[in-house]
């Protein structure tokens, strides 16, 4: 028992591993696989809720496990518990969807469990090798989500380009990880860091070279510009809600890993890697807002969306301060909250059988169903940053360390671009308020109904202090932990 | 509990939204309909009688914050709130407008009635809030939010072009507030506070004269944009014509005040010594605005683009007022605010009551109203004068305050604004004879029918208002002048000891 025990910090990665072996076998031996597919989905969110109370319980002290490989402090926490929400509710939007087009088989729920537990040793990585068993074990779970819908090309498609764009990414970030040990001898990250802070910046062109290929790998796995190709037609071609675990989760584990590697893997390197970092925030945010623009699928226009939301949240990271890292947290955090919640209203647009993906199909929704017309309008208000809605909070939490740093071109280029993004927001909200009704979509049903509820909920009242004021503040507990 | 220690401004200022939430509840049919009306009216009505106590309870022998609310929020920022006599009437001209834009939308919008007093007690609490807030955050909060509400009335119950004119607006408001937020986040860095009397006090000091240029020019983008100056006015016009009459009276009364009431509480106390050197700079602009547009007024064909115009021209003499940094500049200033709140609401209001009639805001449709429409001819003929800035109603002694105040600070500048004066008189007078004068020719117009009560009853106040502030301006002038004091005290404190400094 007592051997036991020291592996306490790893507990919820390994009941959720455990779990996805024991509902594999579940699934294989029981021959309703239909029926199953819904039940083995229930039972994963429960082993998920399991996963996270025992997160939400351990102490806050910083624990290592396996010779330092693996980390397990207030950062790893906040963002497990981010990436179990957002794989929780993800599962929880598939339901309905899956079973009209009678995809719900029990693998589903597994891959996306096991995808789950890759994101969470991602952020717990502390080690080029945990690093890469992290990544490959979620991406892999991922391609196969991606090519879920057999029987469609575009499903296909978003498979495969996928698998290509993402294997091709590995190898940068392996043969980055390769660089990096050749020249400092060890794959811990305290090594490393020891390494670079040992001898100035320009004598250490082998470290900075290995880092830059590292950050293209990861930069593959956030989409951030100039690696951000896959993205609209992933989104596009994958079923629905896999499009919203790809855009809630798998951020949040990338950019975690992001945060820890340049934090504690690379001290004494800020400015080079900074320059990096400043580049691809501002190509993303500027990117994400033009392209956005002429999308009228509405898939492909929330992937453009995400492009620009992981470019402002790298304006925190940019800044390279605890301030920032918290903000960037904030952000991501609230980020989740609205994707998801305007999946589930992506979801909704349904007529018949046929799901609604063109965005002028929403006109006049505020006459047909204003309930949900005014979720997506508020949700599309929060992503544009209006206050005194959620996004407001996260573009503040960036901002502001951004221009305490003194990052000002930085900063104005963001807003700007987040003045150019509202306008494809707001046509959004124009069409389902300003334009003639058309024919009426099916009902909402009750899950999606309680997570655009939620997400509706999270969205005001995150300007109240009693939501708002504990959740900036376990952030910051949370950035304080990590080293930045 | 007395009203001075209890919460009263937040009472005033989330009233409002319970009416709202209240009226969500109600059902979608003709009896809800008939009961969201009733709320909205009843819900603004009780909150203007609130407002009341504010003004009566309001001390105006200091030039303190007032009813002070303070408890924390989220991170650094902090809940605060409170009126100084700057900000106190602003807050009740709104209370006060606010029924009338009920009233006026009474008959007019059939469609979509719910959720149209919904946007409107929603946009109320949101500008109740901007003068209010005495923390950065929390005003820009404010400030922002009423983007929402008012994109929503402008295009879901505007006119022809609403879907043009609710995008720039919106987009030209928000460009221009995005820098004010991170010349905010660079004060709250450098003070390391949020709260805005500190920064009133200490910003003069805090901030480097340098850093003082880059942060009025920050504010400028927002607050030009929302008074409007020129040359970033193009949006007004748009929005005032397409929006329903209601949105243009809150448009003109309330969201134009917003800027230049940040001019006030922010570039002038906090960056005093750029606001000194960019003085010649708002002047300029200033006195283009009064002409410029005056001009563009006299040509309009259309009754509210003309008003828009002249709204234009009229905020002109505020900034002007406002960079005298004299006395009677602000006052006169403050003074043609509020009275341009008044007047220009119910030169809206006036162009309502004929829209509703003849569907039209074409000046060539109309003509010698003062046949069948007698009451509405002399309601318009007060506010016209008003508008002109005749001796005797409340639009005189603003511009004359302002005048005065420019004259002081430099004679050229005063001088071509007060051509302004009678480029009003021309484009007013124009328009008035147009409308309501000369031959009752045109078929349509035979059987149109003068005011109905509701009209007059929206009318009677604005019409005593205006007549009252004219003759007895003090009333408003005794409210703001110890803060006002205080503000130029401060202000030219600030200035001669950075000139003490330059010298050394």
């Amino acid at each position: 028992m007592q051997h036991l025990l020291i592996y306490a910090p790893a507990f919820p990665e390994m009941l959720l591993a455990v779990a996805a072996m024991l509902l594999l076998m579940l699934g294989a031996f029981s021959e309703d696989n239909d029926h199953n597919g819904a039940f083995i989905g229930w039972l994963s969110i429960a082993f998920m809720i399991g996963a996270a109370t025992i997160i939400a319980l351990q102490p806050p002290a910083t624990q290592t496990l396996f010779n330092g490989s693996f980390v397990v402090d207030q950062f790893s926490r906040f963002l497990k518990l981010l990436i179990l929400g957002g794989t929780a509710v993800a599962m929880l939007l598939s339901f309905d969807f899956l079973r009209q087009k009678g995809l719900m088989k029990f693998e589903y729920p597994i891959l996306m469990l096991l995808a789950c537990v890759g994101m969470m040793m991602m952020v717990s990585a502390n080690d080029l090798i945990a690093l890469y068993l992290g990544v490959e074990l979620q991406s892999l779970a991922l391609y196969v989500l991606a090519a879920m819908n057999r029987d469609n090309v575009r499903s296909s498609e978003a498979g495969l380009k996928y698998f290509v764009l993402g294997a091709l990414s590995s190898g940068m970030l392996l043969y980055g990880a390769s660089l990096i040990y050749g020249f400092t001898g060890s794959t811990s990250f305290l090594e490393i860091a020891n390494v670079a802070q040992a001898a100035p910046p320009s004598e250490n062109i082998g470290l900075i070279f290995g880092l830059v290929f590292l950050l293209v790998g990861l930069a593959f796995k956030i989409s951030a510009v100039p690696f951000h190709m896959w993205t609209p037609d992933v989104y596009q071609g994958a079923p629905t809600p896999v499009t919203a675990f790809f855009a809630a989760a798998p951020k949040m584990a990338a950019m975690g890993l992001l945060l820890r590697v340049l934090g504690g893997a690379f001290p004494g390197l800020e400015q080079q890697w900074q320059q990096i970092i400043w580049f691809i925030s501002i190509a993303s945010m500027l990117l994400g807002a033009f392209a956005a623009i002429g999308q009228n699928n509405i898939k492909r226009l929330m992937a453009y969306s995400s492009i620009g939301h992981i470019g402002f949240a790298l304006v925190g990271l940019a800044a390279g301060t605890t301030e920032g890292a918290q903000g960037v947290l904030v952000y991501l955090l609230i980020y989740l909250v609205m994707t998801l919640g305007t999946f589930a209203c992506i979801l909704a647009m349904q007529r018949g059988d046929e799901m609604i993906e063109d965005i002028d199909q929403l006109a006049g929704l505020a006459q047909n169903n204003l309930l949900l017309a005014f979720t997506l309008a508020m949700l599309m208000f929060s992503l544009a940053g209006i206050p005194p809605l959620a996004g407001f909070w996260a573009k503040v939490y960036v901002f502001w360390p951004a221009v305490q740093a003194g990052l000002y071109p930085l900063a104005v280029i963001g807003v700007i671009a987040s003045v150019i993004g509202a306008y494809y927001y707001l046509r959004i909200v124009k069409i389902m308020f300003f334009d003639e009704p058309q024919e009426k979509f099916v009902p909402v049903s009750a899950n999606l109904a309680i997570v655009m509820g939620a997400a509706l909920i999270f969205i005001f009242a995150f300007a109240i202090p009693q939501l708002g004021g504990p959740i900036v503040a376990a952030a910051e507990a949370a950035a304080n932990s990590l080293r930045l | 509990m007395t009203v001075v220690t209890s919460p009263i401004l937040s009472i005033v200022t989330f009233l409002p939204l319970l009416g709202a939430l209240f009226i969500a509840f109600l059902p979608r049919n003709a009896g809800g309909d008939r009961n969201a009306r009733h709320t909205a009216l009843y819900t603004t009505i009780f909150t203007f009688a609130i407002s009341l106590l504010i003004w009566i309870n309001f001390d105006p022998r200091t030039a303190d914050f007032q009813f002070i609310e303070d408890a924390a929020w989220i991170g650094p920022f902090r809940y605060k709130m409170g009126v100084d006599g700057i900000s106190m009437l602003f807050v009740i001209l709104t209370t006060f407008l606010m029924p009338l834009c009920i009233l006026a939308s009474w008959d007019s919008v059939q469609h979509r009635v719910k959720e149209y007093m919904i946007a409107f007690l929603v946009l109320e609490t949101l500008m109740i809030g901007v003068f209010c807030a005495l923390d950065l955050m929390l005003f820009y909060l404010f400030f922002e939010a009423g983007l929402i509400p008012m994109f929503l009335i402008i295009g879901v119950w505007g006119g022809q072009r609403r879907v043009y004119a609710s995008f720039k607006f919106f987009l030209y408001t928000l460009l221009g507030s995005v820098l004010m937020l991170l010349a905010m986040f660079a004060m709250f860095s450098t003070a390391g506070t949020a709260d805005i009397p500190t920064l009133i006090e200490v910003g003069a000091t805090k901030f480097s004269r340098e850093m003082q240029w880059w942060l009025f020019l920050a504010f400028l983008a927002s607050f030009a944009v929302k008074l409007p100056m020129w040359p970033v006015h193009t949006w007004l016009p748009d929005a005032h014509v397409e929006a329903p009459t209601a949105g243009s009276v809150i448009l003109a009364g309330i969201l134009l005040k917003m800027g230049g009431y940040g001019f006030l509480r922010f570039s002038l106390p906090m960056f005093p010594i750029a606001s000194q050197e960019l003085a010649p700079f708002v002047f300029t602009l200033s006195v283009i605005a009064i002409i410029y547009t005056s001009l563009v007024a006299l040509a309009q064909e259309d009754i509210k683009k003309l008003i828009a115009y002249s709204s234009v021209a009229h905020m002109g003499f505020v900034t002007l007022g406002i960079f005298t940094f004299s006395q009677q500049g602000i006052d006169g200033a403050i003074f043609q605010m509020l009275s341009h709140g008044i007047v220009s609401a119910a030169l809206f209001l006036c162009v309502g009551i004929i829209y509703d009639r003849m569907h039209t805001r074409e000046i060539a449709a109309y003509g010698g109203l003062a046949d069948r429409m007698p009451i509405y001819a002399a309601v318009l003929m007060v506010f016209t004068m008003a508008n002109v800035g005749l001796p005797g109603t409340s639009g005189f002694v603003g511009e004359f305050l302002t005048l005065v105040g420019a004259f002081g600070a430099n004679t050229t500048f005063a001088f071509l604004a007060t051509t302004g004066v009678v480029l009003s008189a021309a484009y007013a007078l124009y328009l008035y004879r147009r409308v309501v004068f000369g031959a009752l020719e045109k078929a349509s117009l035979k059987a149109i029918p003068d005011m109905n009560p509701r009209e007059i009853a929206i009318m009677a106040p604005l019409v005593i208002l205006t007549i009252l502030f004219g003759f007895y301006p003090a009333l408003l002038l005794d409210v703001m002048a110890v803060s006002v004091k205080q503000l130029v005290t401060n202000f030219e404190a600030a200035v001669s000891q950075s000139t003490a400094l330059n010298a050394q």
